[in-house]
């Protein structure tokens, strides 16, 4: 294809020797953006109906775009625009040129469906053997891989890249926590890949069975797919013993992958020479500095499939370009703590997931299983936090529960400025999704 | 004797009791007694079996959260002041009844009830020099099973 992004396979690595990609000079590297920029521009222009009608609205031609300086000149697009070209709208490549489809878990709408060219899966996987890499996983590794397999991008992105670096694949898919452990017991796992929610249950079922974590070969997790806390980390690395490492990706853009940390921990390395980043104020839509907090849009550099460009994630970051101690140029960005999507009004205040969680943290040490349920019942808004009673909340004494109910409601009210009601329920009886946990359920009428 | 009590939690909803109860029974497992303590959103089942260990794996296995409290079951006149007799040691060494409730099955003019305290090896110390007969563990599970 003359359209092919110049993307090879040029970045083999491991454990000891990480791609030199992660580390290129400044010049070198927006020299590289410039030109893969430049590329997908042009693609997306020639091949998909929705760029050129918006290019052209905008009086602008694909010329007009020579570096990534130039990313701000052109319009966004949203989960929407992805939406409404359900499901071949956005398909720059003819079907047959496309080997893979996979497609978003739609916790937060309509699914979208993402194609895959051969080139755009060695991306992908080039992409993820990064993200690995920087968790220090390789060859001699025996990794679970408990992200679900099918549509979702967990499974086949972390599946086909732990294979690339010569670890051991345990293809375990989700669910089945019982199963899971003693998987991870008798096949010696040294790696788990799932989503933090997904590990705390582990955890608690562990526990039940009486056995250790601690005491297996278990020394690294891989969680992504969802945002998780600082706090939930820390409970993470104590229980399990493991170093817990987040990272970052979306279908629309590849897949998990985008963006990973490394044993630093203070950040999440974007892929930028793969996938380009910017931060905007998610109200005007201007671009933000570095370290502002905005929102997350993204564009790819490499894909032939469904190229994006400047692609708004939802997801409320900042970036930093300061030196890592790891040596690597890429910059970082804040560990997602949100997405826009998340945020909830109840009585006009603004409320976010993570600030609950810190919250139900900080009572008992543990982050249980919990879902913010939206009502309305005659004009009056509710908000209900259900949360799943865990080994160290219960007693044999109401008394000691009815307590432990209006702490969880004070902490709660504390911390975000607004009395929420706080129920007790059942060991996994709240949904989830793909082993996504699900934070707001929103069952007010207006939310359609 | 003291012996372990299982507590159950369960969402104070239709439906929602009979499952742990259905979970024992397909388990072969006799609930020898019982009680509930409910508020309006949920409640905690308390259950007495022989085998508990077997009890809690089933529950847990099934999602439910399940812990286990040490009680005393004591042996009760059944006649009036009969309680009282039993009581009166309890409070003069200054010991808070957490929660009682009944066996449902009786030996002669015996009733057998079910005690939680705080700290059940004071309350066996309490109730020593007093004339209060306890029910040990296998009486107490072979009367249940003759029933």
């Amino acid at each position: 294809m003359s359209h092919a992004p110049a993307v090879g396979l040029e970045n083999r690595c491991s454990a000891d020797a990480p791609s030199q990609a992660d580390f290129l000079p400044w010049a070198t590297l927006r020299q590289q953006q410039d030109a893969r920029l430049r590329n997908t521009v042009r693609l997306a222009h020639d091949k998909v109906p929705l760029y050129r009608q918006r290019f052209e609205a905008a009086g602008l031609t694909p010329d007009d775009v020579r570096g990534v300086d130039d990313l701000a000149k052109l319009p966004f697009v949203t989960k929407e625009d992805l939406r409404d070209a359900y499901p071949l709208g956005l398909f720059a490549v003819p079907m047959e040129e496309v080997i893979r489809l996979h497609a978003s878990s739609g916790t937060t709408g309509r699914q979208v469906l993402v194609p895959y060219t051969r080139a755009d899966l060695a991306v992908w996987t080039e992409a993820m053997v990064r993200t690995l890499t920087l968790a220090g996983v390789g060859r001699g590794d025996v990794v679970q891989n408990a992200y679900g397999y099918g549509l979702f991008t967990g499974g086949l992105g972390v599946h086909y890249a732990a294979e690339a670096l010569g670890a051991t694949v345990i293809p375990m898919s989700g669910g089945n926590a019982a199963r899971q452990i003693a998987v991870m017991r008798d096949f010696g796992a040294t790696v788990i890949c799932c989503t933090p929610s997904f590990f705390l249950q582990l955890i608690d079922r562990a526990e039940e069975l009486g056995i250790a974590l601690r005491g297996l070969r278990l020394r690294v997790g891989v969680f992504g797919a969802e945002p998780w806390s600082e706090e939930m980390r820390q409970r993470i690395q104590q229980a399990a013993g493991i170093e817990a490492f987040d990272i970052y990706g979306l279908a629309e853009i590849v897949g998990p992958g985008v963006a990973a940390e490394c044993p630093v921990h203070c950040g999440l390395h974007v892929l930028e020479d793969l996938f380009f980043p910017e931060i905007i104020d998610p109200a005007s839509g201007q671009p933000l500095g570095e370290g502002e907090v905005g929102e997350l849009v993204l564009t790819t550099l490499a894909k032939q499939a469904m190229p994006m460009l400047r692609y708004r994630t939802g997801d409320i970051t900042a970036l930093e370009s300061g030196e890592c101690p790891c040596g690597r140029t890429l910059r970082r960005m804040r560990r997602v703590s949100h997405r826009c999507d998340d945020v909830f009004i109840v009585r006009g205040v603004n409320v976010f997931p993570s600030q609950i969680e810190s919250a139900l943290l900080a009572v008992k040490g543990t982050l249980p299983h919990y879902q913010i349920v939206l009502t309305e019942e005659d004009g009056v808004e509710r908000a209900e936090v259900q949360v799943e009673v865990t080994p160290e909340m219960f007693s044999d004494r109401i008394g000691v529960l009815e307590e432990l109910q209006d702490t969880l409601s004070r902490k709660v009210a504390q911390a975000v400025g607004v009395h929420l009601d706080v129920r007790l329920v059942e060991p996994r009886s709240l949904a989830r999704s793909e082993g996504k946990a699900r934070r707001v359920l929103d069952q007010r009428p207006s939310s359609g | 004797m003291k012996f372990p009590q299982l507590s159950v939690f369960i969402e104070n909803r239709p439906g929602h009791l009979i499952e742990p109860c259905r979970l024992l029974a397909a388990a072969g497992i006799n609930i020898v007694a019982l009680a509930l303590a409910e508020t309006q959103k949920y409640g905690i089942l308390r259950l007495i079996v022989r085998d508990w260990q077997k009890a809690k794996e089933v529950l847990e296995t099934n999602g439910f959260r399940v812990s286990v409290t040490e009680v005393l079951a004591i042996q009760v006149q059944d006649r009036p002041g009969g309680l009282v007799a039993v009581l009166e040691p309890i409070a003069a060494a200054g010991l808070n009844v957490e929660y009682m409730y009944a066996f449902a099955t009786k030996m002669g003019d015996q009733a057998v009830l079910v005690f939680r305290f705080e700290d059940p090896d004071a309350a066996l110390r309490a109730l020593k020099g007093s004339t209060v007969p306890f029910v040990d563990t296998v009486e107490l599970f072979s009367r249940a099973t003759r029933e």
